[in-house]
């Protein structure tokens, strides 16, 4: 069995930042392996310890984000492919129905049996791109699963959805699945996985390449701000020592009355 | 212009998402003198269309097909819906269903999508507000194109009230059943021997405990407090806490009267799950989200503040 797992970068701003313009400066911000991504490549690498196949994880994005997919190589998959030329570079924003245009022709081009993502990515939040990808491939699709039986020709799912509620679903393959955080544990590489890792070639791909030429990509979403929300709540905010803003929040718990 | 909102029920009925939907829709409709349209496909559309009926609705349109949600039902039939309606902005719940489906539809009719939107603006042409790096930066998008869809974050709008006078439609889509590659099963409820729903007081930990181990100090705030312990999804997902300790969006939602918050930034999937009369977080991120939604925070190291704050509620 063949899986291809879409992975992406995550981004998280620091305690301090500043904003310039449209972007936060890289000084500002780590970057990480998405959250949701190690979930869905784990639950790729068990399936096919078990049965035999492989694990060929996806990105988009800069050289930059290879320390990232070099991760996944030491988490287990077999093969890592990276998509990015000058074309990608120029756009403003990487919008799902994108990502899931230049994803699709990965698909294509390497007839895996399935696919697995994450729900979302955790900077951007989208969650989109699954069921978009899904779509542009003429797939089934499963999303936000958390617990998965595969059959030969069937993916039994279980969604999660809101308020501790599971919705229980057959899924047709080849079908995009969207994995939630949740579903297993992902794994540590080891050491030695590690070290292998960073020796492992990593496929480079740009858009012609994928028979994505010209204009296939174009976006008419803009981003035209980006600033820190005004602080919506009322909240006070105590200063101090720590027995000093301790003693401030168990005055407000008394006066709540709840400790009787 | 018109808005075409697409209501959301589950187990036969609406949920509450749509009717906020419903009123972000109407803004955007009186934004430019429109009408507002609202779709729902499957379970009793007669009854649902007339709980849509909300003020400001113009149109229903309901779709007879199925009891339950089917994302690939649902994806057939909104798109033949926006096909005839040609709305120019197609607005649904951000919910777990409503990204079920919502992305296939623009990928078909190639719209341009953007998720989990707070705020909508419409002059001469659409802009949407949405957050970035989990609540701690907003960004604004423009679209420039004919038509678009979104979704809306629940908890952004009010619900649309009163009654309205909207006419009914039914509309006729043409489901290709062979193109219908998934089926709900059933429906599984997650319990637990804990209903944190039931807790006056909680003491919710998220991922800012670093550790199992580490639990030991809100346990010891929490049994001075008399309260129950509860949790952010990462601690639940690490198996430190059983899964019924959850809250927010796919876990449970609480009303205490007291909500102490610690090491939790505050993403709108936990905090949604949240009416607390008094909310306090600990925080050691100014920029944490979370203090967006507390009525008292500190800004510290969780590892100081706790402990202190145990201490000093023994000698109480
Ligand atoms: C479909 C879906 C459903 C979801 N449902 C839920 C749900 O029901 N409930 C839920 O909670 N999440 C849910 N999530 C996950 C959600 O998106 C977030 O990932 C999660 O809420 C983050 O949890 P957290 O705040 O504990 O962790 P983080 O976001 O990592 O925050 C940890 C916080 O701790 C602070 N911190 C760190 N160290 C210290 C210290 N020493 N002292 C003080 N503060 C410290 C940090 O500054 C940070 O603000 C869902 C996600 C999806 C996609």
């Amino acid at each position: 069995m063949k899986i291809l797992v879409t992975i992406t970068e995550a981004r998280s701003v620091d305690t301090i930042f500043e904003i310039d313009g449209l972007d936060i400066d890289d000084r500002y911000l780590s970057s990480d392996l998405n959250e949701w991504d190690a979930y869905a490549l784990e639950e790729a690498v068990r399936r096919t310890e078990d049965e035999g196949g492989e694990v060929v994880a996806v990105t988009i994005g800069p050289e930059g984000v290879e320390g990232t997919i070099r991760q996944t190589l030491a988490k287990g998959a077999d093969r890592a492919i990276r998509v990015w030329d000058e074309q990608l570079a120029a756009l403003d924003l990487l919008d799902p129905l994108t990502k899931a245009a230049v994803l699709g022709a990965v698909v294509d081009a390497e007839r895996p049996d399935l696919v697995f993502t994450g729900v979302q990515s955790g900077d951007d939040a989208f969650g989109a791109t699954p069921i978009a990808l899904a779509s542009t491939l003429g797939w089934a699709w499963g999303t936000v699963v958390n617990d998965l039986r595969l059959e030969a020709s069937v993916a039994h799912v279980h969604r999660e959805l809101e308020g501790n509620l599971e919705e229980l679903t057959d899924v047709e393959r080849p079908a995009v699945l969207s994995i939630q955080t949740g579903i297993n544990e992902p794994r540590h590489a080891s050491l030695r996985d590690v070290t292998e890792a960073q020796q492992a070639d990593i496929a480079v791909r740009d858009l012609a390449d994928l028979g994505l030429g010209g204009d296939a990509l174009t976006s008419s979403i803009d981003q035209t701000a980006l600033y820190e929300p005004e602080r919506e709540g009322e909240a006070t905010i105590y200063e101090g020592s720590p027995e000093e803003t301790a003693a401030e929040l168990a005055t407000v718990i008394e006066e709540t009355g709840v400790m009787q | 212009m018109t808005v075409l909102v697409v209501a959301e029920h589950r187990r036969g009925e609406l949920r509450d998402p749509s009717f906020e939907a419903l009123t972000a829709g109407r803004e955007l409709a009186d934004a430019t003198g429109g009408d507002l349209h609202v779709g729902v496909v499957g379970g009793d559309v007669e009854r649902h269309a007339e709980r849509l009926n909300r003020e400001g609705v113009d149109l229903v349109h309901t779709v007879a097909h199925g009891e339950e949600f089917n994302h690939d039902v649902s994806t057939q039939a909104i798109a033949q819906l926006v096909e005839a309606v040609e709305p120019t902005v197609l607005l649904a719940p951000d919910t777990v269903n409503g990204l079920d489906y919502l992305p296939a539809v623009a990928e078909r009719l190639d719209l341009p999508l953007v998720t989990d939107v707070i705020d909508l603006e419409y002059d001469e042409g659409l802009t949407v507000t949405r957050e970035l790096y989990e609540g701690k930066v907003e960004t604004t998008l423009s679209i420039d194109a004919p038509r678009a869809a979104i979704t809306v974050r629940p908890g952004s709008w009010p619900q649309a009230e009163g009654t309205g006078d909207a006419e009914v439609d039914a509309f006729d889509a043409t489901i290709d059943e062979s193109a219908v590659r998934s089926t709900v099963t059933g429906f599984q409820e997650i319990g637990g021997e804990v209903d944190v729903a039931e807790a006056d007081v909680l003491v919710a930990v998220g991922r800012g405990i670093e550790s199992e181990d580490n639990l030991e100090i809100v346990r010891e705030l929490a049994d001075v407090l008399g309260a129950t312990l509860a949790a952010s999804r990462p601690v639940i997902d690490n198996g430190w806490l059983p899964a019924d300790r959850q809250v927010g969006q796919s876990g449970k939602t609480v009303s205490p009267e007291l909500y102490i918050a610690v090491g939790i930034s505050g993403t709108a999937q936990h905090v949604s799950g949240v009416r607390a009369e008094t909310f306090v977080a600990i925080n050691d991120d100014p920029n944490a989200p979370i203090f967006d939604v507390a009525d008292y925070g500190v800004v510290d190291d969780l590892f100081e503040v706790v402990p202190a704050l145990t201490e000093r509620l023994k000698r109480s």
